[in-house]
């Protein structure tokens, strides 16, 4: 790190620590998803980056509408586009579960190759309906710009904006889950399935509204995403391993465990890119994330359990 | 050789369904293909290697490794790396600022043969390093994991973030291992030219032999006690565990196995279709090699091999004519064989199989045998 | 550590706890040559997690497993196996896609690593071992079934043969008779006493009747510690039992 003095450094971190906050929101509402999809239920969800990217896409559906017929709303569409990517996406979800996933609870590998072959049928509806080119909604203005706090340091309002998103969706996860009756079923129904169906639980329902409320939650996810980068038919697949590394890593039933491996996978990956190249800080992450994961393969964050 | 006969080649059945795969790709297609369909059935067998692997591993084993990619290409690497520096003489570079040394080096201003490419100028190194190289490398993976008990889903996604690692690696070093193009402009082997009609043949031929080798290795293996164990592993590890094996130890074993016959199959590939590229390295190739193996029948070496031919026939097929329908096939394939044929075409084959050999023994002995009218009528209807 | 002792097990102060719940509390427990021990106990009393520890499933805490006067808690499972401790699970533990006949041979002790399972050829002398203890294990008639389509107590005979067949100087079993009929839990008390010969067996069982019939010693665990030992009658008649038992 020669060559740079202090006050540099600081910056540096300071605006690589603010871009990686950016694709730390992403990756932990991804993250958040697929933690309660993977966490909870035990599916490996393959087909989980095309359900963002269909949060991303009907983003842009929704901003192309709104452009072009009802150009007074544009700026608030994106409040709009962020519910109805939700429940775009979690209705998807519904539908997987219905037809697909609710065959297979007990063949865990089988689930992955489903939901991959999912995946393509996903990534091929993309293209044909929106083409192979990468598609950006229009912003509205005032999530555009940024805000510079001192002459070096430039914070983008974007960035603040998907954080404030991540911070909600995350607030009102832990509530569903630790709070309200639903999660105690969805708990219930993680821990001992056949108990819990014989204390009353329909978990098939339970199932069918956690595997929806996980992809709805990619749906934001996905409108989130379109603040910061574009949107192509394969976006979804290129951040699918990142994502459940974040939940291997954070251990798998932990949702404070996603949060803090999220944060730490981001940060790192985004201040080394500023030193090395994009490509090798990936490769660093990732190389340290598989080491890790040998001497904690329960992840980080994993209760004891008596078995 | 009884030994030989009724347990490595299953008897009667297993015998005839090995000498059909030899007949259909030593003679038939070699009889009613051109030579130009021959290599691209030369490269679909070398598909055939790694799905063959994943019989072994996923479907005997239970351990569904997402990475074999990596090692068909450690395999493909080391073989184009020999070719490259072939190709790359002093003479053939002179253009170059720096001659001898392969081009995208050249072009990345390296002014000198990295360490690691030095000993590849050995064609007897590199054929070693085709073998050892991938199982060393899945010995360390293997290690770490297996010692560790990791496996299941976790091993998956493991081995496919190594894919992901291994194929950024060789796309953001493109001055030392070619970039995202790969090696390409591979011409000879020891002088003689590999892209001439004669060459392919004859590396289809040597394809056709070391595929049904492995086919033999994969069946020593799992008529052996060792085979016995994988399933029982697969089943019930514990059992296994406290029966007094160290686990452990037979899986690195058999993922070695695995990544050998993939990265033969990669060492082919390159020799056939002289490039190599890390698109054969990464996720998507290494699940469809899975899913070659499931379509085939995860727990049928022959099957596998099937399956890759019929998927990458239908690839071809479909890509030529609808390009937008092979995805949506594919996706569908995947989920059918997972949800509706679990043991692939080899399962459907024993479900269904003995229909249509009645019916072929039906019309034989209506040939053969002359029976009355009544009878032929009765066995036809 | 411990001082060498004549027993066959012996386990001394050990304990094992889970985010601080302690399954098993400074636990003394000897088991003699020849013996036919049976733990008994209420649910949650730490009995499988005993068995669990002795055989290396779970790690101790701390305290000490000495088996004829090898210490166990260091050990990996294989190698404790290979010690010659032996057990079977709660639930059924065999390998329902290989046939009878295979499972035993997957469980005879040779060819254990994997050049030697490679290399293992299916000697008569191997042949004559495993036709041996199904005999024992009343089985010989399913040599080629497979595994799977057994009765539930022809399971739990199974795993006892593939135990059997390892000729283990201790042998654990986790509820034997649970899920037996009448009939199969007479004919699996007779087995237990017929192999209980020359070698140690420690049971966990909740059928007193059957117990009655097996026991040589009784030990009563109650939450993670021991609450009374002896042979039946006494621990029968001990009022801290009958309070556990009935108390509640």
């Amino acid at each position: 790190m020669g060559g740079y003095t202090y006050s540099e450094l600081g910056a540096i971190f300071a605006m690589q620590g603010f871009a990686g906050i950016s694709l730390f929101s992403v990756l932990l509402l991804m993250a958040l998803g697929l933690a309660i999809i993977f966490g909870q239920m035990g599916v490996i969800n393959m087909a989980h980056g095309e359900f963002m990217a269909v949060g991303a896409y009907t983003t842009y559906f929704i901003s192309t509408i709104t452009e072009n017929y009802l150009p007074s709303l544009m700026p608030i569409y994106f409040f709009i586009a962020i519910a109805v990517s939700f429940l775009f996406a979690g209705l998807l979800g519904y539908l997987a579960e219905f037809s697909l996933i609710r065959h297979l609870y007990k063949r865990p590998l089988d689930t992955l190759l489903a939901t991959w072959g999912l995946s393509l049928i996903m990534q091929q509806s993309f293209r044909s309906f929106f083409g192979a080119r990468e598609v950006s909604p229009t912003l509205p203005d005032w999530l555009l710009g940024s805000y510079q706090p001192t002459e070096m340091i430039d914070i983008p309002i974007n960035g603040m904006f998907v954080l404030g998103l991540t911070i909600i969706v995350t607030l009102v996860v832990f509530y569903l889950l630790f709070k309200s009756s639903w999660g105690l079923k969805v708990r219930a129904t993680t821990q001992n399935r056949v108990m819990s169906g014989a204390v009353g639980i329909n978990t098939q329902k339970v199932d069918r509204y956690t595997f929806a409320l996980g992809c709805g939650i990619a749906g934001i996810a996905g409108a989130a995403f379109t603040t910061i980068a574009s949107t192509g038919p394969t976006t979804g697949s290129l951040y699918i391993v990142d994502t459940f590394m974040v939940v291997v890593f954070g251990g798998a039933a932990s949702l404070f465990g996603t949060i803090a491996s999220a944060f730490s996978i981001a940060q790192a990956q985004s201040i080394l890119e500023f030193f090395i190249s994009g490509s090798m800080a990936k490769v660093y992450t990732l190389l340290a994330l598989i080491i890790i994961l040998m001497f904690k393969p329960e992840g980080l964050f994993a209760s004891k359990v008596r078995r | 050789m009884n030994y030989f006969y009724e347990k490595v080649m299953g008897g009667k059945s297993g015998l005839t369904g090995f000498i059909i795969l030899a007949v259909v790709i030593l003679v038939a297609f070699p009889l009613f293909l051109d030579i130009f369909r021959l290599n691209l059935v030369g490269k679909y067998l070398t598909y055939a290697f790694p799905a063959v692997s994943l019989v072994l591993l996923w479907g005997y084993g239970g351990i569904l490794s997402l990475g074999q990619g990596v090692f068909f290409g450690l395999g493909g690497y080391a073989m184009a790396m020999f070719l490259k520096l072939e190709a790359s003489s002093p003479e053939n570079t002179a253009i170059q600022s720096t001659p001898g040394i392969p081009d995208f080096m050249d072009w990345n201003q390296l002014t000198e043969l990295p360490w690691f490419w030095v000993p590849f100028e050995s064609f007897t190194f590199t054929l070693l390093a085709v073998i050892i190289v991938p199982a060393i490398f899945a010995y360390i993976i293997g290690a770490a994991m297996f010692k560790r008990r990791v496996g299941g889903v976790y091993f998956a996604i493991i081995t496919q973030v190594i894919a992901v690692i291994l194929t950024v690696l060789i796309v953001g070093q493109q001055g030392y291992i070619g970039g995202i193009n790969g090696i390409t402009d591979l011409r000879t082997l020891h002088g003689w030219d590999i892209t001439t009609d004669n060459a392919k043949v004859i590396f289809y031929y040597i394809c056709c032999l070391l595929l049904l080798s492995i086919v033999i290795v994969g069946r020593l293996i799992l008529t052996s006690k060792f085979g016995s164990l994988l399933l029982a592993m697969r089943d019930k590890e514990d059992r296994v565990r406290f029966s007094g094996y160290d686990v452990s130890h037979f899986k690195i074993f058999i993922f070695c196995v695995a990544s050998i016959f993939s990265a033969i199959g990669g060492a082919l590939f390159t020799l056939q279709v002289g490039f190599m590229s890390p698109s054969f390295v990464g996720i998507v190739p290494s699940i469809e090699m899975v899913i070659f193996c499931a379509v085939g029948g995860r727990m049928s070496l022959i099957g596998a091999i099937y399956g890759a031919l019929l998927i990458n026939f239908g690839k071809t097929a479909f890509s030529e004519t609808f390009p937008q329908l092979w995805l949506f096939l594919m996706g569908g394939l995947f989920i059918a064989v997972v949800m509706f044929f679990p043991n692939g075409l080899a399962g459907i084959w024993n479900t269904y199989g003995h229909y249509i050999t009645d019916r072929l023994k039906q019309l034989k002995t209506v040939f053969v045998m002359k029976p009355s009218p009544q009878e032929a009528k009765q066995d036809l209807g | 550590m411990s001082a060498n002792t004549d027993f066959t097990l012996a386990i001394e102060e050990l304990t094992v706890s889970f985010d601080g719940f302690k399954a098993v509390n400074d636990l003394n427990l000897y088991v003699d040559k020849n013996e036919l021990h049976v733990v008994i106990g209420p649910n949650g009393a730490g009995k499988t997690t005993v068995l669990d520890l002795i055989c290396g499933k779970t790690k101790a805490t701390s305290g000490s497993i000495k088996f004829l006067n090898k210490e166990l808690t260091t050990m990996p499972e294989h190698k404790i196996v290979r010690a010659g401790v032996g057990r079977k699970f709660q639930t059924p533990s065999i390998y329902e896609n290989l046939s009878v006949f295979e499972n035993l041979e997957v469980s005879y002790p040779y060819g254990r690593s994997v050049l030697g399972s490679l290399l293992f050829k299916r000697t008569e002398k191997v042949e004559r071992k495993i036709i041996k203890i199904a005999q024992d294990i009343m089985l010989e008639d399913s040599l080629d079934m497979p595994a799977g389509l057994l009765s539930h107590g022809q399971k739990q005979w199974l795993e006892i043969g593939m135990l059997l067949i390892q000729d283990p100087q201790l042998l654990m079993l986790d509820e034997p008779v649970a899920g037996m009929s009448v009939k199969e839990r007479e004919q699996t008390a007779e087995l237990l006493n017929k192999i209980s010969k020359g070698r140690s067996v420690l049971v966990i069982e909740h059928d007193m009747d059957f117990v009655e019939r097996i026991a040589d010693k009784v030990t009563v665990l109650h939450q993670g510690k021991i609450l009374a030992a002896g042979d039946m009658k006494k621990v029968q008649n001990d009022p801290k039992v009958i309070e556990v038992y009935l108390g509640h």
